[in-house]
């Protein structure tokens, strides 16, 4: 075992040091030294997405970072998403549209879906399964998660509320405007 | 993982003092996207890692007509896509940079890396051989220039020795109407390993539309990427129509030695180099005509 | 579409599900997020042999090995004989499981568990894995159904036995089922078109995201606790407590979140290891499968080899269907090769058939169920050959499923005619559906059409429901949400008490905390869990009732209760919702808790029909799908959103099962594609928008008329891209997954058939 460093980073928008092994990946720095568990581990070879952050604003797997890496970048995970208790306009459509079953790939999701809003913030059903692309998902065979976020990116910067009751659309409308599309 | 000791030099004279002092004990770290799953796997076991990506040296992309582009080894692949030059002067090598992955693997790999990782199938090389590229090797006796299709020199090895650092790629400015085009084939539509890849470049003189230059750069069909020499000779000064074509993919074919894995089988690799060979050049040659490299 | 509301207030809505927020926000704890003072790490030591003799293992340099607290092997657990005990969906060996979890004398399979370690760093147990030194003895491994069962074949299991080869012949074949009915013989020559053909689909995985985990606290009083993510908290109870040796009531399975488990994580693999290296260490211990170790050594479901033999007359009725299936086991015995044999023809009423099912032992991993086991690998092969005789009968494929379809009466393939089924409303949907009725053109596209089966199991749950003193109520259930069930559950809660689903609190609890309840798959949970929290909400109300009589001094006969109101008849009796009677339950007798516990017998089984558009590119074999729409019978969907992630999840696996996953194993029996980058399943490119008919047919003697909807989606996709690939291409595949090279290479040979037929025709 190599003499641990101590790496200094932004996290959140907060500035955090932490203690690691060079060995350790971002994503255990994340999980098992700094306690942000959102993050999962699926495959440790960049292949599911499902520990995918967002560094100095590009998405990335954090399995295939080093924590050393991590030295001055603005990482951003699932736990920032939110803004105090008001969730993330992301989140809220992945709620409304039932986007995860299980929800283990979700967080992976939600941090490749901000990353692409913050750079194309009306992307095609196209562009958004490209940039998707590089997380699984098992369960839900991707639907409702392309439809959350083209509904995210229609109603981009409105915050919503943390109640489970609806704001925008609520699900009878959109049930009626899905079987008006016939889909 | 076994116990690694972190470097993160600044310049290319660090880096390479750092190679030089551990030898085989170390390893450059790039994007780390092929590295860490090495690590991970037991397969590679440095005891050095060399983070490269803090030398602004090898970050690099830096274009114009008259030298051409020196391409950074450490900048990751989604700059290369988002580089208006890249995107104009160098399409094909650009497409392949922006096939390497998904955006989570393209945010942080690099050419570099991927030519470095000595994997026969990476998407790089063969848009890297169509277009010319030399390699800059630094190490601790000085520099050398490599052409980039005798780099690779088996399945994981490269011409680099103890000590050496791959710090950046030049490549010739384009001639007026010519251009590059990479296809590949792959089993799903994102985040396979090239089962097949082809680049080209193509130099076209418009007035009799026959070939001035070409270059044809196969990938996964062999024990390292491949200049298909033969195939891009035979277009030479010929008209580019479809038997031409038809020759340069035979040859294209004939060139390759693709095995049987549970990618695809021989047989069905040396098809498909056929069939992508046909495309990309039917790619590069409309990007050609329709280029316009005002000097 | 949506299903209709059809007179229930909250059942069929779609609100967002209660742990949602936890689960958008990171919130929520899967069970390798959990963390413990103290806590260690285990990893487990794998074999690298398909098949081999363990003469050894040297476990001392691993101990030495600074932060490595214990190391364990089979010999540190119990040996167990041949008992078969209840586990997650059936009988279970425990012998076998044992040895599967830990292998002694013998690895059967390349990931076969051979020791695991606890160190206070995961890295420093993956070293310590480094230093443990098996001395193995290879031997040849057997790796197909044809290899296994060929005579002089390489035994696997020396003491394997079946009845028909008797207790004297060692053998590699586990179980032999047949079905019989009729007479094919005279069937068959009555039939206009015999369509024959052999079928090969290759073993796949379920693929869910999250890798198996546990985290085992023994504590020195006997007792221990472990933490996991599993289908079955009562199952890895059970099992755990056998493999151990411990009593049962000694442990406690607290259910974490699980990331996917599609059938595949309802046994133990890691459980027992964990609690037993805590015991070793007097520490908490943590293990957490990597993806290869996933891949390797959990349980993918079989790879199969299907003859497939039907007849019709010329009007297009089936008359006679011949089959034999054999699937592989994996190293121990339990392929779904019998479900498989039941499904198989399930939606046709089929008159004459003979089917031998083989279940088959080669070196691989113990087979474990995959969503609706064995249906998909036979759907593909008699979906398929329905689509010819279709075909050759000139009549549209929806029409000729509908002809043949199986309904209320007509008889099983074993068990019971059906009652009251909804197959043909499946195949109307897809009939009447926007995707089939639009007109698909181009060169190489072409359309597909399969149907599926699948039964709904019954099983054991407990339910309770307890009114809170401001009139919400708070559910406690033991089956694991995989999929957003506990809001479906809660859903019937408000609706029975007439209160806002918001006003539910759905906790899904530990083995401690609430009532036997079987696993979370075939199908069960939103209906079986469903009816237990039913009964246990009108329990709730049933006490209410005897509250308000109270209150008003009347019989409980007298006081009615609909929609959330109690009433009754009477001077000066003011109606109270629940809310009010909750503000008085203490002076009326104390809390009021709901309760009930269920064993039921399967509602009835649920069918789907798929269609599925493609495209192919002639050059390289590559297909892309253009558009997908599934039909299935939910009986009536509690939360329709859920039921059609259900649909389009199915669909989605089955179209990664049918383009692009497969096991690749060497000829040394070792796996090559032990990653995510190899095993390729779909991603969010690969898929376009998946379209859903939820029909409702409802399931007679359920209180709401659901049906099971977790597993059906998954079995008509094989055939229907197969269907869709010969209509594009004119090309029959046989053989799972059709990938780009095999389809080529399909295409070519009819390519080069066609052009030698007219050049000798030309000649």
């Amino acid at each position: 075992m190599t003499k641990k460093i101590v790496v200094e980073t932004t996290i959140n928008g907060e500035p955090t040091e932490f203690l690691c092994e060079p060995r350790q990946s971002l994503l255990e720095c994340l999980r098992d030294v700094l306690e942000l568990t959102g993050s999962k581990e699926g495959c440790l070879t960049g292949d599911c997405g499902a520990c995918t952050v967002i560094v100095d604003g590009r998405a990335a797997c954090s399995c295939l970072i080093m924590g050393p890496e991590a030295q001055g970048k603005n990482i951003q995970t699932v736990e920032g998403l939110a803004t105090g208790s008001t969730l993330h306009v992301l989140q809220q459509q992945y709620l409304e549209h039932a986007s995860l079953q299980c929800g283990i790939c979700t967080p992976g999701f939600l941090m490749s879906s901000k990353a692409l809003l913050d750079r194309n913030p009306h992307p095609t059903e196209a562009e958004i399964r490209y940039a998707l692309a590089g997380n699984l998902c098992r369960c839900t065979g991707y639907d409702k998660i392309v439809r959350a976020v083209m509904d995210a990116a229609k109603s981009a910067g409105a915050k919503m509320g943390t109640g489970a009751t609806t704001r925008g659309p609520s699900p009878k409308e959109m049930t009626e405007q899905f079987v008006k599309e016939g889909k | 993982m076994h116990a690694i000791n972190y470097e993160a030099p600044k310049t290319v004279d660090e880096a390479v003092k750092l190679l030089a002092a551990h030898g085989e004990k170390a390893r450059p770290l790039c994007g780390g996207t092929d590295l860490i799953i090495q690590m991970r796997a037991g397969v590679r076991r440095p005891e050095y890692v060399v983070d490269v990506k803090n030398i602004a040296e090898m970050r690099r992309i830096s274009f114009d007509l008259q030298h051409g582009l020196r391409l950074g080894a450490a900048a990751p692949a989604i700059e290369i896509h988002e580089n208006a030059d890249m995107r104009k002067y160098y399409p094909g090598l650009t497409e392949a940079a922006h096939l390497i992955g998904s955006l989570q693997i393209q945010s942080r790999a690099s050419v570099g890396g991927n030519v470095c990782n000595g994997s026969p199938a990476a998407d790089t090389t063969p848009a890297l051989i169509a277009v010319g590229a030399k390699c800059r090797v630094v190490g601790a006796k000085g520099e050398r220039l490599v052409p980039v299709e005798e780099f690779c020199t088996g399945p994981g090895a490269t011409v680099l020795r103890p000590g050496e650092l791959l710090v950046e790629f030049q490549i010739p400015s384009p001639a007026r109407h010519s251009s590059d085009a990479y296809l590949r084939f792959i089993p799903r539509n994102e985040m396979d390993i090239a089962v097949v890849g082809v680049g080209a470049a193509l130099t076209l003189d418009l007035d009799d539309e026959r070939c001035v230059e070409a270059r044809i750069g196969l990938g996964a069909v062999g024990p390292t990427p491949i200049f298909a020499k033969d195939a891009s000779q035979a277009l030479v000064g010929k008209k580019l129509d479809n038997a031409a074509i038809e020759r340069a993919a035979q040859s294209a074919v004939a060139a390759s030695s693709p095995i049987d894995d549970m990618r695809g089988t021989a047989e069905y690799r040396r098809h498909v180099v056929g069939v992508l060979t046909r495309r990309v050049l039917a790619k590069a040659a409309e990007r050609a005509r329709m280029s316009d490299q005002s000097r | 579409m949506a299903a209709s509301t059809n007179g229930f207030k909250v059942i069929g809505t779609r609100p967002v599900r209660h742990d949602g927020v936890d689960k958008v926000t990171g919130r929520a704890k899967y069970g390798a997020d959990y963390a413990f003072p103290g806590m260690l790490h285990g990893k487990v030591l794998r074999s690298p042999h398909a098949h081999a003799i363990i003469k050894s293992i040297k476990t001392d340099k691993a101990s030495a090995l600074p932060g490595v607290k214990a190391v364990i092997t089979a010999e540190d657990w119990p040996v167990l004989s041949d008992k078969v005990e209840q586990g997650g969906e059936g009988p279970v060996n425990l012998a076998h499981l044992s040895l599967n979890l830990l292998a002694r004398d013998k690895v059967l399979y390349d990931g076969h568990a051979v020791a695991a370690v606890a160190a206070t760093s995961p890295h420093i147990a993956d070293e310590a894995l480094r230093l443990i030194e098996v001395d193995y003895e290879i031997l040849p491994p057997v790796m197909t159904v044809e290899a296994a069962m060929k005579p002089g074949a390489t035994i696997v299991l020396p003491n394997l036995r079946n009845k028909e080869e008797g207790p004297d012949k060692q053998t590699n074949i586990a179980a032999h089922i047949q079905f019989k009915r009729g007479d094919i013989e005279a069937a068959f020559k009555s039939a206009d078109y015999v369509v024959e053909r052999e079928f090969k689909t290759a073993m796949v995985h379920q693929g869910y995201i999250e890798p198996h985990n546990a985290v085992g606290i023994y504590n020195a009083d006997g007792h221990g606790t472990i933490y996991c993510s599993t289908q079955g908290t009562f199952a890895v109870r059970g099992l755990t407590s056998a493999l151990l040796g411990m009593p049962e009531g000694n442990i406690k399975v607290v259910p974490a979140e699980i990331g996917g488990g599609f059938g595949g994580k309802l046994t133990v693999y890691l459980e027992p290891l964990a609690l037993l290296l805590s015991k070793k260490t007097g520490r908490p211990v943590k293990m957490v499968m990597t993806r290869g170790e996933v891949l390797r050594a959990t349980g993918p479901t079989s790879g199969s080899t299907i003859r497939c033999k039907l007849g019709a007359t010329k009007d297009g009725k089936l008359v006679a269907a011949h089959i034999w299936m054999g699937y592989e086991a994996g190293a121990f015995p339990g392929s779904p090769v019998g479900a498989g044999a039941m499904t198989i023809v399930a939606p046709y009423d089929i008159p004459n058939l003979l089917i031998d099912a083989y279940d088959v032992i080669v070196n691989r991993p113990k087979t474990a169920a995959y969503r609706a086991p064995g249906a998909s690998n036979a759907a593909m092969a008699s979906e398929t050959i329905v689509d010819e005789l279709a075909e050759k009968c000139g009549i549209d494929p929806c029409e000729f499923r509908i002809m043949n379809g199986a309904k209320e009466g007509t008889a099983q393939t074993a068990g019971p005619p059906y009652k009251r089924i909804g197959f043909l409303e499946t195949v109307e949907a897809i009939k009447n559906s926007p995707h089939y009725k639009s007109k698909l053109e181009g060169p190489y596209r072409g359309r597909g059409v399969a149907s599926g089966f699948w039964f709904n199991v019954g099983l054991q749950s407990s339910a309770v429901v307890n009114v809170h003193t401001d009139g919400t109520a708070s559910l406690v259930i033991g089956s694991v949400d995989v999929g957003g069930t506990r809001a479906a559950q809660a859903m019937i809660v408000a609706e029975v008490l007439g209160i806002d689903v918001n006003d539910v609190r759905p906790l899904v609890a530990d083995t401690d905390s609430i009532g036997h309840t079987d696993v979370t798959g075939g199908s069960r949970t939103a209906v079986t869990t469903g009816l237990a929290v039913f009964q246990a909400s009108q329990d709730v109300v049933r006490q209410l009732k005897e509250r308000a009589a109270k209150v008003w001094e009347k019989k409980p006969e007298e006081v009615t209760f609909e929609n959330g109101v109690l009433g009754a008849k009477g001077e000066g009796i003011k109606p109270m919702t629940v809310k009010e009677i909750a503000g008085r339950l203490a002076r009326t007798g104390g809390p009021v808790t709901g309760r009930a516990t269920v064993n039921a017998r399967s509602v009835g089984p649920s069918f789907a029909s798929t269609c599925v558009d493609l495209e192919v590119d002639p050059d390289t074999g590559k297909v892309q799908i253009l558009r997908a729409t599934i039909a299935q019978d939910a009986g009536k969907a509690i939360h329709p959103s859920y039921v059609e992630g259900q649909m389009q999840g199915g669909t989605a696996q089955g179209i990664g099962w049918a383009l692009n996953e497969e096991y690749f194993y060497d000829d040394k029996g070792t796996l090559r594609n032990t990653g995510l980058l190899d095993y390729r399943m779909p991603t969010c490119l690969d898929v376009p928008l998946i379209e859903t008919v939820i029909v409702e047919v409802p399931a007679p003697g359920h209180p709401i008329g659901s049906r099971g909807v977790g597993e059906v989606s998954i079995v008509p996709p094989l055939a229907a891209v197969a269907n869709a690939i010969y209509h594009a291409t004119g090309v029959r595949m046989t053989e799972l997954p059709m990938s780009p090279p095999r389809l080529l290479k399909a295409m070519l040979k009819k390519r080069g058939a066609a052009e030698s037929q007219a050049a000798a025709a030309g000649r």
